[in-house]
């Protein structure tokens, strides 16, 4: 390898090591006893790898309760907003009505302003249908989004004519069609904003602070904020809860790596 | 159904929840905004008055509003041009043909956008630490004195930059590098045969390829750090001396700890308003440098 070889790979190396430095830190601390991350100097592995903050996390702190929490909202953001933006995307799509294209750049244009104008709002309404506390009030900025119209939406584009045609010409109904023709060839769509749309709801911060003050029924990273306020001194604890909330999204990722850089890809050539 | 039909129908569920979970709070907001509705308010509908600007033109006259409008600018022009330089140089090592890994490389950078915020966020607590941190004992390597980061006023607003720019140069990061494989090779064939040598690539070759890709990526990164609120509320709940206020942050307080809705409503107009202008001054700036 040449100079510039070795200079240019070593440079990504610890580029890489530094970047996951935090994330390796966060699981080693997890695993140490009650205080030993608050000694000089501060050591980068356990002494004696122990299990202690994962229970107490879990017996104490009852943080089980939370993770369900996370994953029952996150699995119903999923699936409701396949349900609302699947449909949309391929009717702005593939379906000629009229008022089409313009009801589509409204919506486009919906894009700057920022979801945190609604809260206030959103939140009395949700106050006045007794949603407030409940998942079902957590849940209301998933079911459709201007995002997941269009990442569909371009997808659909690519769906040949001929073959819509042809299932009309046999006599079949549109909603037929959709079920039994498109959805087939939106499968990897359907996965990308499945994953995007998963992750999104499982990270999400804001609107489930605001709108979940029960600790019975936050979500994770809501619970773990809390924690943090009140534990600042226990490091070891604080990591494992931050290992329980980052894990399942980070094997998330890993596993569907591929739809979560295509739906990037795809959602950052609107401009 | 006939298809004309089909397609209102199929858009009808997803306009109608858009309608009713969006468009219609935000128009509330502005009519919230211009009422002084608060706790009473809240306990009683009856107590809500007409205040046409008032909410703003006290915002205008409150130090604290103007120290999270500083705060959060800081956090604007200081991180967002930092976030896409990092952005830059990763994808030009991920891109360059010498790089070996590129896969596994790919992944790594990448894999903090992906954490939750409020996680890493208290990672970072802990590794900024003034005494235990791991930050200050590998400065401490080189010579450098611990710093407070998170207790000193002039450092805390940095150290959220640090968090900032590594939970999210990698998201630029894959974008940058999608454009970077689109640049016609010829081009770099024939700069050098003209004798030009790296940096003058980057100069003349790639910078100028790449500057509809970051433009773009420019305004929406700016559009994200303007949102800037977890951060600081896991971090320092705002502190040091109020330095970490940001403009949501301030929405937020305003909103859910003193439930004056009214006046958290015209923050978040306020904020709205900004970033429209901030990015409608960039599409300007990028239209008269290529005029230029």
């Amino acid at each position: 390898m040449s100079a510039r070889g070795l200079a240019v790979n070593a440079a990504l190396a610890l580029l890489a090591a530094l970047t996951l430095f935090p994330l390796a830190w966060m699981v080693a601390a997890s695993l140490m006893a009650p205080g030993e991350a608050s000694t000089f100097p501060p050591p980068l592995l356990p002494h004696a790898a122990t299990l202690a903050n994962y229970r107490e996390l879990f017996a104490t702190a009852g943080i089980g309760r939370q993770i369900v929490n996370s994953a029952l909202v996150s699995a119903c953001a999923t699936v409701l907003s396949l349900l609302f933006n699947l449909i949309a995307g391929y009717a702005f799509a593939k379906l000629r009505f009229a008022g089409r294209d313009a009801t589509f750049r409204t919506l486009l244009g919906a894009l700057v302003i920022p979801g945190q104008v609604a809260m206030m709002p959103l939140f009395l309404m949700l106050k006045q249908m007794g949603l407030v506390n409940t998942y079902a009030g957590a849940l209301v900025p998933w079911l459709a989004s201007v995002f997941g119209i269009f990442l569909v939406r371009q997808y659909a584009l690519s769906i040949p004519e001929e073959l819509l045609e042809a299932a009309r010409i046999d006599g079949a109904g549109e909603l037929r069609i959709f079920t039994t023709i498109v959805l087939p060839l939106l499968k990897p769509i359907v996965v990308t904003l499945a994953v995007l749309t998963f992750l999104g709801a499982w990270n999400d911060f804001m609107w489930p602070l605001i709108v979940l003050t029960d600790r019975e029924l936050q979500t994770l990273p809501v619970a773990l904020a809390g924690l943090s306020r009140e534990h600042v001194q226990d490091t070891e604890l604080m990591m494992a809860g931050s290992v329980v909330t980052v894990l399942p999204v980070l094997v998330l990722f890993l596993v569907l790596q591929r739809h979560y850089m295509q739906g990037l890809l795809m959602g950052s050539v609107k401009g | 159904m006939k298809r004309s039909h089909a397609g209102w129908i199929f858009v009808a569920p997803a306009l109608a929840a858009i309608a009713v979970f969006f468009v219609v709070p935000v128009v509330g907001a502005l009519a919230m905004s211009f009422t002084d509705f608060d706790i009473y308010a809240l306990a009683d509908l009856r107590n809500l008055r007409f205040v046409g600007f008032d909410n703003y033109v006290n915002l205008l006259q409150t130090p604290l509003f103007w120290q999270a409008l500083l705060n959060t600018l800081y956090f604007v022009l200081v991180g967002v041009p930092l976030s896409i330089v990092a952005s830059l140089g990763a994808a030009l090592l991920l891109h360059s043909r010498l790089t070996r890994f590129k896969a596994f490389y790919r992944t790594a950078l990448f894999a903090p956008v992906v954490t939750t915020l409020v996680a890493v966020a208290v990672v970072w607590r802990y590794l900024l630490h003034a005494r235990y941190g791991l930050l200050n004992y590998a400065l401490g390597a080189f010579g450098i004195a611990p710093i407070d980061w998170l207790g000193d006023p002039h450092w805390a607003m940095p150290a959220i930059i640090l968090l900032s720019v590594w939970k999210n140069f990698g998201y630029n990061m894959i974008i940058l590098l999608a454009a970077l494989q689109a640049v016609p090779t010829e081009l770099y064939e024939a700069a050098r045969i003209d004798g030009a040598n790296a940096w003058r690539q980057l100069r003349d070759v790639t910078l100028p390829a790449l500057a509809p890709v970051l433009l773009m990526v420019s305004i929406l990164t700016m559009a994200g750090h303007f949102q800037l609120f977890a951060e600081p509320y896991v971090m320092t709940q705002g502190g040091p001396a109020q330095r970490t206020i940001t403009v949501l942050y301030l929405m937020y307080e305003e909103g859910f700890k003193w439930w004056s809705l009214g006046s958290a409503s015209s923050v978040a107009f306020i904020l709205f308003v900004l970033m429209f202008a901030v990015t409608l001054l960039q599409l300007r700036l990028a239209r008269d440098t290529e005029a230029a």
